[in-house]
C-alpha cells in the first residue's frame, strides 16, 4: 500500500548501507592494489628527478590540450563542461554537504539553490553532448565499448533523477527522491569495478607518468 | 452532548448563536480549502443547512488519545467544532458517559438502527501479533473493527496509527500493528493522516460527506487531495531561504533567529504532504516550522522509520559513519592481504634480479 514512501526509506536505509559498503571496500582493494602491485625492481640508473616532471604532468594534462582541441573540440568541451558540472552539484549543494558532513565528521560552504540548479543543467547538457560525440564521431565510435555507454548511464541517472527530485517534476517526491537515490546507489556499487575509478586514480596516474618520464630523462 | 429536538445542522448552528453570514463565510472557507468551484458554495451552504445528524462511531485501538484531544480541543468554540458536536457521537471511549455493557450496547444500538448510513470514526493501529495486545469488552481490536465497518457507509482513519499504523508499527512492530486500510477492503477509507491530524481537515471530510453523500478526492495514500495534495516544503513561508541557501545550523544561531531554512535541523518538509503550512494550528496561530522545529513528516507513512528527527533528509537512516569505517576496515584488512601476497611476489622478482657471483655458483654446486 504505501509503496512510494517503502521505496524511499528502503533507499535511504538497507539499499544505502550496502552500495556504500561495496564502494568503499571496493574503493580501498582497487586503490591498494595499484599502489602495492609487485612491481620489478628498475635496476637502471636514474637520469633525473621523478618528482617535478610528476607534478609537471598533473598540470599540464588536467590543462587542455591544444592538438586535441583542434581535432576534437567537442570531446574537450563537452567534458569540461560536464565535469564542471557534476562537481558543482555534487559538494556544493547544501544537501549533498549535510550528507558528507554526517560520513566524515565535517562539511563546507555551500552555493545558493539556483546557482546549483544551473551547474546540474550544465552537466546533464554536457553529458548528452558527450554521448552525441560518441555516437557521430567515427573515432569514438570505434574506441567505444559498452563499459562506456554504462558508466554514461550511471553518471547520468543521479543529474537527471536528481533534477527532477528537485523540481518535483516526479510524484509523489518520496518515489522522486527514492530513484535519484537508487540512481546513486547502483552507481556507488559499480564504480569500484569500472572506468569510474578515475576520479580517484588520475592524479596518480598523472604523476606516474611524468614521474616515469623524468627518471628516464625524457620530456614528459 | 446536542439536544435531540434538534434536526438539522443549520438548527444546531442557529441555536448556538451563529449567524447565517458567519455559517456562510465557514462554507465559503471550506469550499475554497477543498477545492471547489465557488458556485458550489451556496449547494454546499444548503445542503449542511439541512443535513440530519449523521451517526458516527468511534473507535479507539493502538492509540494515544492524542487525535481526540486535536479535534475536540484545539478550536474551541468554532464551527467545525460545532458540527463536531452535531455529529451523533454514539459511541467514544473518552467522551461517552457510558461504560461496560451500556457502553458496547449503545455501538450495536447505533449500529442496528443505522444500518448502511453510519460513519465509523477510527484512531489508533491494528494489532495482528497476537489479540489480547489490546481488547475492549474481551472483543479484539480487529473483531470490533470488522464487525463495526460490515454495515458502515463509509471508514474515516483518523491520525497516522489508524492510517498507516504509526508509532505501533514502527521498527520493529512488537504487535504486529497494520493500519485500517489493511483490514477494511470492501468500505470506503479517508485516511486522514498526522499525529495529530489537522482538525479543520476531519470537519472539511465529514462537511463533504454531509453535502455530497460522498467521500472527496484521495490520494495515493487514501488522503483528501484537497488537503494532502502540496507539500510543506512547497507551501513554506521559510521556501525562500531554501532556494537562496540560507538555513539555520543550530536552534539558536543567527540564522535560527533571523528565520531561515530549518532543512539542515531535520525539517522533513520536502517529502511531507500536509495542510499545516496552510491552515495551521490553534486557529491559524502558528505551525512547527513557523514556531522554529522542523517538521518531523507526521503525515507520511512510517515517518517514525524515517531516520533521526534532527537529521537532514538527505542523510540515510541508518549510522552512514558507521558503514562507512567498518566497510574501510574490511577493504583495509583485505588489502592488507593481498598486501602480502604482493610482498611476497616482490621478494621473488627482486631474488630474481640479484647479481650471481662466481663464488655463488660454486656455492651451490
Amino acid at each position: 500500500m504505501n509503496d512510494s514512501m517503502d521505496f524511499l526509506l528502503w533507499t535511504r536505509g538497507t539499499a544505502f548501507d550496502v552500495a556504500i559498503a561495496i564502494f568503499i571496500i571496493g574503493l580501498i582493494i582497487r586503490l591498494f592494489e595499484i599502489v602495492s602491485l609487485g612491481r620489478e625492481r628498475t635496476l637502471a640508473e636514474p637520469k633525473g628527478s621523478e618528482f617535478l616532471p610528476g607534478v609537471k604532468t598533473i598540470l599540464t594534462r588536467t590543462l587542455p590540450d591544444g592538438g586535441t582541441f583542434k581535432r576534437q573540440p567537442l570531446t574537450v568541451i563537452a567534458g569540461y563542461v560536464f565535469h564542471v558540472g557534476l562537481l558543482i552539484t555534487l559538494l556544493l549543494f547544501i544537501p549533498h554537504i549535510e550528507l558528507f558532513r554526517e560520513t566524515f565528521g565535517f562539511g563546507w560552504p555551500g552555493l545558493p539553490n539556483p546557482i546549483v540548479d544551473a551547474a546540474a543543467v550544465l552537466g546533464v547538457v554536457g553529458l548528452l553532448a558527450a554521448l552525441w560525440n560518441r555516437l557521430t564521431n567515427p573515432v569514438m565510435k570505434m574506441l567505444s565499448g559498452g563499459e562506456d555507454y554504462l558508466v554514461w548511464v550511471l553518471t547520468f541517472l543521479p543529474l537527471l533523477t536528481g533534477y527532477l527530485a528537485y523540481h518535483r517534476m516526479i510524484n509523489p517526491y518520496p518515489l522522486a527522491m527514492g530513484l535519484h537515490l537508487l540512481s546513486i546507489e547502483l552507481l556507488l556499487i559499480l564504480f569500484p569495478f569500472t572506468k569510474l575509478m578515475h576520479t580517484f586514480t588520475l592524479f596518480l596516474a598523472r604523476w606516474y607518468n611524468g614521474a616515469m618520464s623524468g627518471r628516464r630523462g625524457v620530456q614528459s | 452532548m446536542v439536544d435531540k429536538k434538534i434536526k438539522t445542522l443549520g438548527d444546531a448552528l442557529r441555536r448556538n448563536g451563529v449567524s447565517r453570514r458567519g455559517f456562510l463565510k465557514f462554507c465559503t472557507a471550506t469550499a475554497s480549502m477543498m477545492a471547489l468551484p465557488p458556485a458550489m458554495v451556496p449547494a454546499l451552504a444548503a445542503s449542511l443547512d439541512k443535513a440530519r445528524r449523521p451517526s458516527v462511531i468511534w473507535l479507539s485501538f493502538q492509540e494515544c488519545t492524542g487525535c481526540t484531544e486535536s479535534l475536540t480541543r484545539s478550536h474551541s468554540p468554532t464551527l467545525e467544532n460545532l458540527i463536531f458536536d452535531h455529529i451523533s457521537l454514539d459511541y467514544h471511549h473518552t467522551l461517552q458517559a457510558a461504560s461496560g455493557h451500556a457502553a458496547e450496547a449503545a455501538r450495536e444500538e447505533a449500529m442496528r438502527a443505522n444500518e448502511g448510513n453510519y460513519l465509523v470514526v477510527v484512531d489508533g493501529a491494528i494489532p495482528l501479533g497476537n489479540p489480547g495486545y489490546s481488547t475492549i469488552a474481551g472483543f479484539s481490536n480487529l473483531q470490533i473493527l470488522e464487525e463495526t465497518a460490515a454495515g458502515a457507509a463509509a471508514v474515516i482513519a483518523v491520525g497516522s496509527c489508524a492510517a498507516f499504523g504509526g508509532l505501533p508499527k514502527a521498527d520493529p512492530n512488537p504487535t504486529g500493528a497494520v493500519s485500517v486500510r489493511d483490514i477494511v477492503t470492501d468500505k470506503p477509507v479517508v485516511n486522514v493522516s498526522g499525529c495529530p491530524p489537522i482538525p479543520v481537515v476531519i470537519t472539511g471530510v465529514l462537511a463533504h460527506f454531509l453535502t455530497f453523500g460522498t467521500l472527496p478526492e484521495l490520494d495515493e495514500y487514501g488522503r483528501p487531495k484537497a488537503f494532502f495534495g502540496t507539500s510543506i516544503h512547497d507551501r513554506c513561508y521559510r521556501r525562500p531561504f531554501y532556494d537562496k541557501g540560507l538555513f539555520a545550523n543550530t536552534f539558536d544561531d543567527e540564522g535560527a533567529r533571523k528565520g531561515w531554512c530549518l532543512y539542515k535541523l531535520g525539517c522533513k518538509g520536502p517529502m511531507t504532504y500536509n495542510a499545516c503550512a496552510t491552515v495551521k494550528w490553534n486557529e491559524g496561530t502558528s505551525w512547527p516550522v513557523e514556531s522554529g522545529h522542523g517538521c518531523l513528516g507526521c503525515s507520511q507513512p512510517d515517518f517514525w522509520d524515517a531516520g533521526g528527527f534532527y537529521n537532514a533528509l538527505s542523510i540515510p537512516v541508518g549510522d552512514i559513519s558507521r558503514t562507512t569505517s567498518y566497510a574501510a576496515a574490511a577493504g583495509l584488512g583485505v588489502a592488507a592481504v593481498a598486501a602480502g601476497i604482493n610482498h611476497k611476489t616482490k621478494v621473488a622478482a627482486r631474488k630474481r634480479h640479484d647479481r650471481v657471483t662466481i663464488d655463488d655458483l660454486e656455492k651451490i654446486s
